[in-house]
């Protein structure tokens, strides 16, 4: 499904940032990479989703040639994809269903779906007594869900996930990871990062090890080597 | 864009010009003082402008003839002088009319109305009083006046006792100039301060704007088109620019009345407040036009800056 061939990326202050990387996720994985900090966990996910550009190399995302995309092509190309970042960046001043709404909304979808599946999707994720709060009134967990859920409700073929879990408690943490392995199981590819070890633990799927911009490990069963 | 999206993008203009309350204000704040400037000065352009015509109404020149020319000789010339295209209009006065206003202005004076009535002709002659369409062009028709054949009668004398642009010819020159120099200044100190409040204007929008550059980050990540994300800011605009133009109207109100209650003397007869309802309709559409296109310009060109990639 996605396929990163020979990928380099330099900062514009010369940071390599990425250096030859090769990476194939197929249909209905759950990838997690993990890596130290500045390994270059974040550049690879900014690649998927053409928030940067390549200094030398292709990402593939089926047979299209993800940085040949015109600025016109790239927002059709990003509801194929769902995000959710550590710092959730979920709109400030959006309420939790509005939040999700706009999601829809960009996708092109119906009023009358809107109503229909924005409640149904909190109440999936837990949070069917919070509709109509804010960001501010939501906890770090409460927020992270939202966000999963504004991630999920296009139904997209790929979900990434930056750190998700960065900011939550252990009991947070585990709820998160367990709806990421339920959107999984229900078909969706999903590529996530972490330093966290026993997150790989509770995920026990493909991790692949990230270092100084290199891959150095691609393991099949998860397992923390760092 | 189809009306579905019109809807959304509106909608969500309007609740966020509500929910980011403080910053909507200071951004309605700014523009109401760029389109007060923009109102005044169109205000004040549209007044001198109808000063000016007063005054270029008021000027004028005389011709007077001599006191044996004939009816049909002063009828001649004034038709000539009519074909000219600098004159708006030419009256005719005649001897009599001369004499019965003459009258009418000195019926208090016992000595000057006694002593006319012992002559026995009329002293006075006939007057041609000759109005352009701008004061710049008198000198042309004094001098059209003076040349050879123009005022003569049909025994070949001359006709003209004296024409009195040279006498206001002070009065008129210096009217020429002002009005020049008005249109001119005038000019000159719209622009700039036109310059200045869109500068003003679009530097608070793009701070306005640039406290949402992450959710505008966050909307383009979750796949929402351009237009879906300019659209609510560039409707925000919009709404400060029409608000801003509401206030201005209101607040022009009390300005004029007391403005035009000191001025309505040294105006001569030009009340700004009724200069102000009077043409209230115009003075509305330019200021909206003009606050609706300054906000829904400036969110756009603001909102571009952060919607690369
Ligand atoms: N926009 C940028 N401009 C310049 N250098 C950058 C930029 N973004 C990242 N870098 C650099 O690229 C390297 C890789 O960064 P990246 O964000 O991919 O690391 P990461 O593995 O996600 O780290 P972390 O676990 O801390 O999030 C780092 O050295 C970082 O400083
Ligand atoms: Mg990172």
């Amino acid at each position: 499904m996605i396929y990163i061939e020979n990928l380099t990326k330099k900062y514009s202050d010369k940071t390599l940032a990425l250096d030859d990387v090769s990476l194939g996720v197929e249909r209905g994985e759950f990838v997690t990479i993990v890596g130290h900090s500045g390994a270059g966990k974040t550049t690879i996910l900014k690649m998927i989703t053409a928030e940067e550009i390549p200094s030398q190399g292709k990402v593939f995302f089926e047979s299209t040639n993800v940085h040949d995309l015109r600025r016109g092509e790239i927002p059709k190309y990003r509801r194929k994809i769902g995000v959710v970042f550590q710092d959730n960046r979920l709109i400030p001043n959006k309420t939790a269903y509005e939040n999700i709404a706009f999601a829809m909304e960009a996708a092109g979808r119906s009023d009358h779906e809107i109503v229909a599946d924005v409640p149904e999707i909190l109440k999936l994720v837990g949070l069917d007594n919070k509709l109509w709060n804010f960001p501010h009134e939501l906890s770090g967990g409460e927020r992270q869900r939202v966000s999963i859920a504004r991630a999920v409700i296009n139904q997209p073929e790929l979900i990434i996930a930056d750190e998700p879990t960065g900011n939550l408690d252990p009991i947070n943490t585990f709820d998160v990871i367990g709806l990421f392995k339920k959107i999984n199981e229900m078909g969706t590819t999903v590529i996530l990062t972490t330093h966290n070890k026993g997150v790989v633990d509770l995920i026990g799927n493909r991790v692949v090890t990230v270092e100084k911009g290199k891959i150095i490990r691609d393991d099949k069963e998860g397992k923390y080597v760092l | 864009m189809n009306w579905i999206n019109i809807k959304r993008v509106s909608k969500a203009g309007f609740i966020s010009f509500w929910r980011n309350g403080m910053t909507s204000l200071s951004a309605v704040l700014v523009m109401f003082i760029s389109l007060f400037i923009v109102t005044s000065l169109v205000l004040g352009s549209a007044l001198s402008q109808s000063i000016i015509d007063m005054l270029k109404e008021k000027v004028d020149i005389n011709v007077y003839f001599k006191t044996n020319v004939t009816e049909e000789d002063i009828l001649a010339l004034q038709e000539k002088i009519s074909t000219l295209p600098e004159v708006k209009d030419v009256s005719y006065t005649s001897k009599e009319e001369a004499l019965e206003g003459f009258k009418e202005r000195h019926k208090d004076n016992s000595l000057i109305l006694s002593s006319l009535d012992e002559l026995k002709d009329n002293p006075l002659g006939a007057v041609l009083s000759i109005k352009a369409k701008e004061p710049s062009q008198y000198e042309g028709i004094a001098k059209f006046l003076e040349e050879d054949g123009v005022s003569i009668s049909s025994d070949g004398s001359g006709i003209i006792d004296k024409v009195n642009f040279y006498q206001n010819k002070l009065v008129i020159d210096r009217l020429s100039k002002l009005i020049a120099a008005t249109e001119k200044i005038g000019f000159s100190i719209s622009l700039v301060f036109a310059i200045i409040a869109i500068i003003v204007t679009l530097n608070t929008m793009q701070l306005a704007i640039y406290t949402s550059r992450e959710e505008i980050s966050v909307m383009r990540l979750v796949g929402a088109g351009n237009w879906y994300i300019r659209g609510p800011f560039i409707v925000s605009g919009i709404m400060s620019g029409f608000l801003a133009s509401l206030l201005v109207l209101i607040v022009f109100y009390p300005i004029t009345i007391w403005v035009g209650s000191r001025t309505a003397d040294f105006l001569a007869g030009i009340n700004l407040f009724n200069y102000y309802t009077q043409n209230f309709f115009e003075i509305a559409i330019i200021t909206m036009g003009v606050g609706i296109l300054l906000g829904g310009i400036s969110a756009l060109l603001s909102v571009r800056r952060y919607l690369h990639i």
